[in-house]
Protein backbone atom coordinates (compact mmCIF):
# COMPACT_ATOMS: atom_id res chain seq x y z
CA UNK A 1 0.00 0.00 0.00
CA UNK A 2 3.08 2.38 0.41
CA UNK A 3 4.15 2.30 -2.90
CA UNK A 4 0.40 2.49 -4.23
CA UNK A 5 -0.03 5.44 -2.17
CA UNK A 6 3.08 7.39 -3.38
CA UNK A 7 2.83 6.37 -7.12
CA UNK A 8 -1.03 7.88 -7.07
CA UNK A 9 0.16 10.84 -5.56
CA UNK A 10 3.32 11.68 -7.44
CA UNK A 11 1.85 10.83 -10.53
CA UNK A 12 -0.82 12.68 -10.10
CA UNK A 13 1.35 15.61 -9.49
CA UNK A 14 3.75 14.99 -12.68
CA UNK A 15 0.66 14.57 -14.62
CA UNK A 16 -0.76 17.25 -13.48
CA UNK A 17 2.48 19.71 -14.13
CA UNK A 18 2.63 18.41 -17.77
CA UNK A 19 -1.02 18.72 -18.73
CA UNK A 20 -1.30 22.37 -17.42
CA UNK A 21 -3.82 21.63 -14.63
CA UNK A 22 -1.67 21.46 -11.18
CA UNK A 23 -4.11 23.85 -9.77
CA UNK A 24 -6.70 21.36 -10.41
CA UNK A 25 -4.68 18.45 -8.88
CA UNK A 26 -4.20 20.41 -5.58
CA UNK A 27 -7.91 21.39 -5.46
CA UNK A 28 -8.37 17.75 -6.13
CA UNK A 29 -6.76 17.35 -2.16
CA UNK A 30 -9.34 19.69 -0.62
CA UNK A 31 -11.68 18.27 -2.65
CA UNK A 32 -10.73 14.55 -1.88
CA UNK A 33 -10.49 15.21 2.07
CA UNK A 34 -14.08 16.49 2.48
CA UNK A 35 -15.50 13.95 0.29
CA UNK A 36 -14.21 11.00 2.45
CA UNK A 37 -15.43 12.65 5.62
CA UNK A 38 -18.80 13.11 3.66
CA UNK A 39 -18.59 9.49 2.88
CA UNK A 40 -17.90 8.40 6.70
CA UNK A 41 -20.55 10.58 7.96
CA UNK A 42 -23.30 9.01 5.40
CA UNK A 43 -22.04 5.94 6.61
CA UNK A 44 -22.86 6.33 10.72
CA UNK A 45 -26.58 6.11 9.89
CA UNK A 46 -26.83 3.55 7.91
CA UNK A 47 -23.99 1.76 9.74
CA UNK A 48 -25.77 1.69 12.85
CA UNK A 49 -29.16 0.73 11.67
CA UNK A 50 -27.97 -2.44 9.83
CA UNK A 51 -25.28 -2.95 12.82
CA UNK A 52 -28.48 -3.42 14.57
CA UNK A 53 -30.45 -5.33 12.23
CA UNK A 54 -27.58 -7.80 11.93
CA UNK A 55 -27.28 -8.21 16.06
CA UNK A 56 -30.79 -9.31 15.76
CA UNK A 57 -30.36 -11.48 12.82
CA UNK A 58 -27.75 -12.68 14.74
CA UNK A 59 -29.52 -13.60 18.36
CA UNK A 60 -32.33 -14.83 16.73
CA UNK A 61 -30.37 -17.82 14.87
CA UNK A 62 -30.74 -16.64 11.97
CA UNK A 63 -27.18 -15.91 10.79
CA UNK A 64 -26.22 -19.72 12.21
CA UNK A 65 -29.25 -20.87 9.82
CA UNK A 66 -27.86 -18.67 6.68
CA UNK A 67 -23.70 -19.98 7.65
CA UNK A 68 -24.92 -23.72 7.71
CA UNK A 69 -26.37 -23.50 4.69
CA UNK A 70 -23.56 -22.21 3.21
CA UNK A 71 -21.17 -24.41 4.96
CA UNK A 72 -19.67 -26.42 2.03
CA UNK A 73 -18.35 -23.56 0.35
CA UNK A 74 -17.10 -21.66 2.99
CA UNK A 75 -15.16 -24.43 4.38
CA UNK A 76 -13.10 -24.63 1.46
CA UNK A 77 -12.48 -20.99 1.14
CA UNK A 78 -12.05 -20.22 4.66
CA UNK A 79 -10.41 -23.07 5.68
CA UNK A 80 -8.42 -21.12 8.35
CA UNK A 81 -11.24 -20.34 9.90
CA UNK A 82 -13.13 -22.32 12.66
CA UNK A 83 -16.59 -23.82 11.56
CA UNK A 84 -18.41 -22.54 14.32
CA UNK A 85 -16.91 -18.37 14.05
CA UNK A 86 -19.48 -16.35 14.03
CA UNK A 87 -16.83 -14.99 11.27
CA UNK A 88 -18.97 -17.21 8.97
CA UNK A 89 -21.67 -16.04 9.26
CA UNK A 90 -21.22 -12.60 8.94
CA UNK A 91 -19.58 -13.40 5.40
CA UNK A 92 -22.69 -15.14 4.27
CA UNK A 93 -24.86 -12.45 5.56
CA UNK A 94 -22.59 -9.48 3.52
CA UNK A 95 -22.11 -11.84 0.15
CA UNK A 96 -26.18 -12.28 0.36
CA UNK A 97 -26.30 -8.59 0.66
CA UNK A 98 -24.25 -7.49 -1.70
CA UNK A 99 -25.85 -10.47 -4.02
CA UNK A 100 -29.14 -8.89 -4.02
CA UNK A 101 -27.88 -5.35 -4.06
CA UNK A 102 -28.16 -3.71 -0.90
CA UNK A 103 -25.20 -2.42 -0.69
CA UNK A 104 -25.93 0.03 2.46
CA UNK A 105 -26.02 -2.71 4.59
CA UNK A 106 -23.04 -5.06 2.74
CA UNK A 107 -20.51 -2.36 3.64
CA UNK A 108 -21.27 -2.78 7.99
CA UNK A 109 -21.82 -6.55 7.82
CA UNK A 110 -18.79 -7.00 5.51
CA UNK A 111 -17.15 -4.70 8.73
CA UNK A 112 -18.95 -6.77 10.99
CA UNK A 113 -17.16 -9.91 9.49
CA UNK A 114 -13.87 -8.13 8.60
CA UNK A 115 -13.54 -7.50 12.82
CA UNK A 116 -14.23 -11.39 13.01
CA UNK A 117 -11.60 -12.47 10.88
CA UNK A 118 -9.66 -9.63 13.01
CA UNK A 119 -9.76 -12.21 16.47
CA UNK A 120 -8.39 -15.19 13.88
CA UNK A 121 -5.71 -13.22 12.44
CA UNK A 122 -2.32 -13.68 14.41
CA UNK A 123 -0.64 -10.89 13.30
CA UNK A 124 -2.86 -7.61 13.52
CA UNK A 125 -0.84 -5.15 11.17
CA UNK A 126 -1.09 -7.58 8.19
CA UNK A 127 -3.70 -9.29 6.07
CA UNK A 128 -4.85 -12.49 6.81
CA UNK A 129 -5.75 -15.38 4.19
CA UNK A 130 -9.17 -15.76 4.74
CA UNK A 131 -9.07 -12.07 4.68
CA UNK A 132 -7.67 -11.89 1.54
CA UNK A 133 -10.26 -14.38 0.29
CA UNK A 134 -13.33 -12.06 1.68
CA UNK A 135 -11.58 -9.27 -0.12
CA UNK A 136 -11.55 -10.81 -3.65
CA UNK A 137 -15.03 -12.16 -3.26
CA UNK A 138 -16.32 -8.49 -1.91
CA UNK A 139 -13.94 -6.70 -5.16
CA UNK A 140 -15.09 -8.83 -7.87
CA UNK A 141 -18.78 -7.36 -7.14
CA UNK A 142 -20.84 -10.03 -7.39
CA UNK A 143 -24.74 -9.20 -8.17
CA UNK A 144 -27.81 -10.20 -9.37
CA UNK A 145 -29.39 -7.48 -10.48
CA UNK A 146 -27.31 -4.05 -11.60
CA UNK A 147 -30.42 -1.56 -10.57
CA UNK A 148 -28.67 1.52 -10.36
CA UNK A 149 -27.68 1.01 -13.88
CA UNK A 150 -30.89 -0.54 -14.94
CA UNK A 151 -32.14 2.76 -13.98
CA UNK A 152 -30.11 4.98 -15.87
CA UNK A 153 -30.89 2.71 -19.06
CA UNK A 154 -34.80 3.27 -18.09
CA UNK A 155 -33.96 7.07 -17.84
CA UNK A 156 -32.47 6.84 -21.42
CA UNK A 157 -35.31 5.15 -23.07
CA UNK A 158 -33.06 1.77 -23.89
CA UNK A 159 -35.59 -0.29 -25.64
CA UNK A 160 -35.36 -3.41 -22.80
CA UNK A 161 -33.16 -2.23 -20.13
CA UNK A 162 -33.43 -6.04 -18.46
CA UNK A 163 -31.53 -7.54 -21.35
CA UNK A 164 -28.02 -6.41 -19.99
CA UNK A 165 -29.00 -8.72 -16.77
CA UNK A 166 -27.65 -11.74 -18.21
CA UNK A 167 -24.69 -10.50 -19.74
CA UNK A 168 -23.67 -8.61 -16.58
CA UNK A 169 -24.22 -11.52 -14.12
CA UNK A 170 -22.14 -13.91 -16.28
CA UNK A 171 -19.33 -10.92 -16.88
CA UNK A 172 -19.74 -10.62 -12.45
CA UNK A 173 -19.39 -14.04 -12.41
CA UNK A 174 -16.68 -14.67 -13.97
CA UNK A 175 -14.92 -12.08 -12.24
CA UNK A 176 -16.13 -13.64 -8.77
CA UNK A 177 -14.89 -16.88 -9.33
CA UNK A 178 -11.52 -15.83 -11.20
CA UNK A 179 -10.92 -13.44 -7.92
CA UNK A 180 -11.56 -17.00 -5.78
CA UNK A 181 -9.16 -18.90 -7.93
CA UNK A 182 -6.43 -16.14 -7.65
CA UNK A 183 -6.88 -16.07 -3.83
CA UNK A 184 -6.08 -18.98 -3.75
CA UNK A 185 -3.05 -19.24 -5.98
CA UNK A 186 -1.84 -16.67 -4.60
CA UNK A 187 -2.36 -17.83 -0.87
CA UNK A 188 -0.06 -20.39 -1.75
CA UNK A 189 3.04 -18.45 -3.26
CA UNK A 190 2.18 -15.34 -1.01
CA UNK A 191 3.33 -16.23 2.40
CA UNK A 192 3.46 -13.93 5.21
CA UNK A 193 6.63 -14.63 6.68
CA UNK A 194 8.38 -13.93 3.30
CA UNK A 195 6.50 -10.99 2.41
CA UNK A 196 8.34 -8.74 4.39
CA UNK A 197 7.38 -5.74 2.79
CA UNK A 198 3.97 -4.79 1.72
CA UNK A 199 1.36 -4.38 -1.10
CA UNK B 1 -43.79 -8.10 -18.12
CA UNK B 2 -40.58 -9.77 -17.27
CA UNK B 3 -39.64 -5.47 -16.52
CA UNK B 4 -42.28 -5.28 -14.00
CA UNK B 5 -41.45 -8.69 -12.12
CA UNK B 6 -37.85 -7.46 -11.61
CA UNK B 7 -38.93 -4.06 -10.70
CA UNK B 8 -41.46 -5.79 -7.58
CA UNK B 9 -38.22 -8.02 -6.63
CA UNK B 10 -35.77 -4.50 -6.27
CA UNK B 11 -38.86 -2.96 -4.67
CA UNK B 12 -39.54 -5.80 -2.08
CA UNK B 13 -36.25 -7.56 -1.57
CA UNK B 14 -35.64 -4.97 1.66
CA UNK B 15 -38.58 -4.84 3.04
CA UNK B 16 -38.74 -8.89 3.22
CA UNK B 17 -35.20 -8.93 4.70
CA UNK B 18 -36.38 -6.71 7.76
CA UNK B 19 -39.67 -8.59 8.20
CA UNK B 20 -38.00 -11.91 8.25
CA UNK B 21 -35.42 -10.45 10.78
CA UNK B 22 -38.06 -8.95 12.72
CA UNK B 23 -40.42 -11.73 13.46
CA UNK B 24 -37.77 -14.51 13.26
CA UNK B 25 -36.60 -12.32 16.48
CA UNK B 26 -39.90 -11.65 18.13
CA UNK B 27 -41.29 -15.00 17.98
CA UNK B 28 -37.26 -16.45 19.43
CA UNK B 29 -38.42 -14.23 22.43
CA UNK B 30 -35.78 -11.66 21.57
CA UNK B 31 -35.97 -8.16 22.62
CA UNK B 32 -35.59 -6.80 19.51
CA UNK B 33 -35.82 -3.03 20.44
CA UNK B 34 -32.93 -3.58 23.28
CA UNK B 35 -30.79 -5.70 20.80
CA UNK B 36 -31.15 -3.56 17.62
CA UNK B 37 -30.04 -0.04 19.76
CA UNK B 38 -26.79 -2.62 21.60
CA UNK B 39 -26.00 -3.42 17.59
CA UNK B 40 -26.34 -0.13 16.50
CA UNK B 41 -24.45 1.45 18.72
CA UNK B 42 -21.06 0.33 16.58
CA UNK B 43 -22.19 2.56 13.96
CA UNK B 44 -20.47 5.45 14.96
CA UNK B 45 -17.25 4.10 16.00
CA UNK B 46 -16.94 2.10 12.80
CA UNK B 47 -17.53 4.92 10.63
CA UNK B 48 -15.00 7.36 12.36
CA UNK B 49 -12.41 4.85 12.56
CA UNK B 50 -12.28 4.18 8.87
CA UNK B 51 -11.56 8.07 7.94
CA UNK B 52 -8.15 8.19 7.70
CA UNK B 53 -7.88 5.23 5.35
CA UNK B 54 -10.84 6.84 3.77
CA UNK B 55 -8.67 10.16 3.28
CA UNK B 56 -5.96 8.83 1.98
CA UNK B 57 -7.61 6.72 -1.08
CA UNK B 58 -9.61 8.99 -1.71
CA UNK B 59 -7.61 12.11 -1.94
CA UNK B 60 -4.90 10.35 -3.84
CA UNK B 61 -7.53 8.96 -6.28
CA UNK B 62 -9.19 12.54 -6.63
CA UNK B 63 -5.89 13.79 -7.25
CA UNK B 64 -5.29 11.48 -9.91
CA UNK B 65 -8.07 12.19 -11.72
CA UNK B 66 -7.81 15.91 -12.09
CA UNK B 67 -4.38 15.17 -12.97
CA UNK B 68 -6.04 13.94 -16.38
CA UNK B 69 -3.80 11.04 -16.59
CA UNK B 70 -6.65 9.30 -17.42
CA UNK B 71 -7.54 10.56 -20.20
CA UNK B 72 -3.69 10.69 -21.14
CA UNK B 73 -3.79 6.87 -20.89
CA UNK B 74 -7.62 6.24 -22.88
CA UNK B 75 -6.19 8.47 -25.68
CA UNK B 76 -2.65 6.18 -26.01
CA UNK B 77 -5.28 2.81 -25.58
CA UNK B 78 -8.01 3.85 -27.72
CA UNK B 79 -6.43 2.90 -31.16
CA UNK B 80 -5.66 -0.66 -29.73
CA UNK B 81 -9.20 -1.17 -28.08
CA UNK B 82 -10.47 0.31 -31.44
CA UNK B 83 -9.11 -3.14 -32.97
CA UNK B 84 -11.16 -4.87 -30.51
CA UNK B 85 -14.56 -3.10 -31.35
CA UNK B 86 -13.95 -0.97 -27.92
CA UNK B 87 -15.41 2.28 -28.93
CA UNK B 88 -13.58 5.28 -27.45
CA UNK B 89 -15.95 6.50 -25.33
CA UNK B 90 -15.54 3.14 -23.08
CA UNK B 91 -11.98 3.55 -22.23
CA UNK B 92 -12.17 5.98 -19.50
CA UNK B 93 -14.57 3.76 -17.62
CA UNK B 94 -12.22 0.91 -17.98
CA UNK B 95 -9.98 2.92 -16.28
CA UNK B 96 -11.95 4.66 -13.67
CA UNK B 97 -14.26 1.72 -12.56
CA UNK B 98 -11.76 -0.22 -10.09
CA UNK B 99 -11.49 3.49 -8.44
CA UNK B 100 -14.13 5.33 -8.15
CA UNK B 101 -17.79 4.28 -8.25
CA UNK B 102 -19.34 7.52 -8.50
CA UNK B 103 -17.11 8.46 -11.53
CA UNK B 104 -17.70 5.29 -13.09
CA UNK B 105 -21.43 5.78 -12.78
CA UNK B 106 -21.01 9.43 -13.95
CA UNK B 107 -19.02 8.45 -17.47
CA UNK B 108 -21.68 5.78 -17.67
CA UNK B 109 -24.73 8.09 -17.43
CA UNK B 110 -22.84 10.73 -20.02
CA UNK B 111 -22.30 8.24 -22.41
CA UNK B 112 -25.87 6.45 -22.35
CA UNK B 113 -27.11 10.08 -22.35
CA UNK B 114 -24.69 11.72 -25.20
CA UNK B 115 -24.73 8.47 -27.45
CA UNK B 116 -28.23 7.43 -26.88
CA UNK B 117 -30.27 4.11 -26.28
CA UNK B 118 -29.24 2.55 -29.76
CA UNK B 119 -25.45 2.46 -29.07
CA UNK B 120 -23.01 -0.20 -28.39
CA UNK B 121 -21.12 1.97 -26.28
CA UNK B 122 -23.75 2.47 -24.20
CA UNK B 123 -25.03 -1.08 -23.67
CA UNK B 124 -21.01 -1.94 -23.28
CA UNK B 125 -20.57 0.17 -20.52
CA UNK B 126 -24.06 -0.38 -18.86
CA UNK B 127 -22.32 -3.80 -18.85
CA UNK B 128 -18.88 -2.75 -17.60
CA UNK B 129 -20.19 -0.56 -14.69
CA UNK B 130 -22.82 -3.05 -13.57
CA UNK B 131 -20.62 -6.31 -13.01
CA UNK B 132 -17.76 -3.92 -11.23
CA UNK B 133 -17.15 -2.59 -7.69
CA UNK B 134 -15.28 -0.15 -6.64
CA UNK B 135 -11.91 -2.25 -5.75
CA UNK B 136 -9.97 0.55 -4.24
CA UNK B 137 -12.75 1.69 -1.86
CA UNK B 138 -13.90 -1.59 -1.04
CA UNK B 139 -9.88 -2.44 0.00
CA UNK B 140 -9.60 0.93 2.00
CA UNK B 141 -12.72 0.73 4.14
CA UNK B 142 -12.74 -3.10 4.97
CA UNK B 143 -9.27 -3.23 5.72
CA UNK B 144 -9.13 0.07 7.47
CA UNK B 145 -11.95 -0.59 9.90
CA UNK B 146 -9.89 -3.48 11.51
CA UNK B 147 -6.66 -1.30 11.38
CA UNK B 148 -4.74 -3.32 8.76
CA UNK B 149 -2.10 -1.63 6.63
CA UNK B 150 -0.42 -4.85 4.46
CA UNK B 151 -2.74 -5.78 2.09
CA UNK B 152 -0.31 -8.77 0.66
CA UNK B 153 -1.68 -9.68 -2.27
CA UNK B 154 -5.38 -8.50 -1.92
CA UNK B 155 -4.25 -5.87 -4.25
CA UNK B 156 -3.23 -7.60 -6.84
CA UNK B 157 -6.03 -9.99 -7.18
CA UNK B 158 -8.33 -7.16 -7.09
CA UNK B 159 -6.59 -5.24 -10.02
CA UNK B 160 -6.13 -8.87 -11.40
CA UNK B 161 -10.10 -10.05 -11.56
CA UNK B 162 -11.01 -6.22 -12.76
CA UNK B 163 -8.84 -7.10 -15.73
CA UNK B 164 -10.26 -10.21 -16.20
CA UNK B 165 -14.08 -8.65 -15.38
CA UNK B 166 -13.87 -5.77 -18.13
CA UNK B 167 -12.07 -8.75 -20.79
CA UNK B 168 -15.15 -10.73 -20.28
CA UNK B 169 -17.28 -7.92 -20.34
CA UNK B 170 -16.08 -7.22 -24.23
CA UNK B 171 -16.07 -10.35 -25.03
CA UNK B 172 -19.58 -11.24 -23.96
CA UNK B 173 -21.14 -7.92 -25.48
CA UNK B 174 -19.67 -8.82 -28.80
CA UNK B 175 -21.05 -11.86 -28.42
CA UNK B 176 -24.40 -10.94 -27.74
CA UNK B 177 -24.79 -7.47 -28.83
CA UNK B 178 -21.80 -6.51 -31.23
Amino acid sequence: MNYIFYFLIIVSIIAGAANGKLDEVINGILSGAELSVKVAFSLIGIMAFWLGMMKIAEKCGLVEFISKIIKPITRILFNEIPENSPAIGDIAMSFSANALGLTNAATPIGIKAMEELQQHNKDKKSASNAMCMFLAMNTAGFQLIPATVIAVLVGIGYKNPTSIIAPTLLVTTIAFVSAIILAKIFQKIWKPQENGGDE
Amino acid sequence: MFHSVMNIISLWTLPVILIIILTMGLIKRVPIYEVFTDGAKEGFKVSVNIIPYLVAIIVAISMLRASGIIEFIGGICAPLFLKFNIPVDVTPIMIVRSLSGSAALGIFSDIAHSLGAENYATTLSAVMVGSSETTFYVLAVYFGAVGISKLRYAVLVGILADIIGIIAAITVCNAMFG
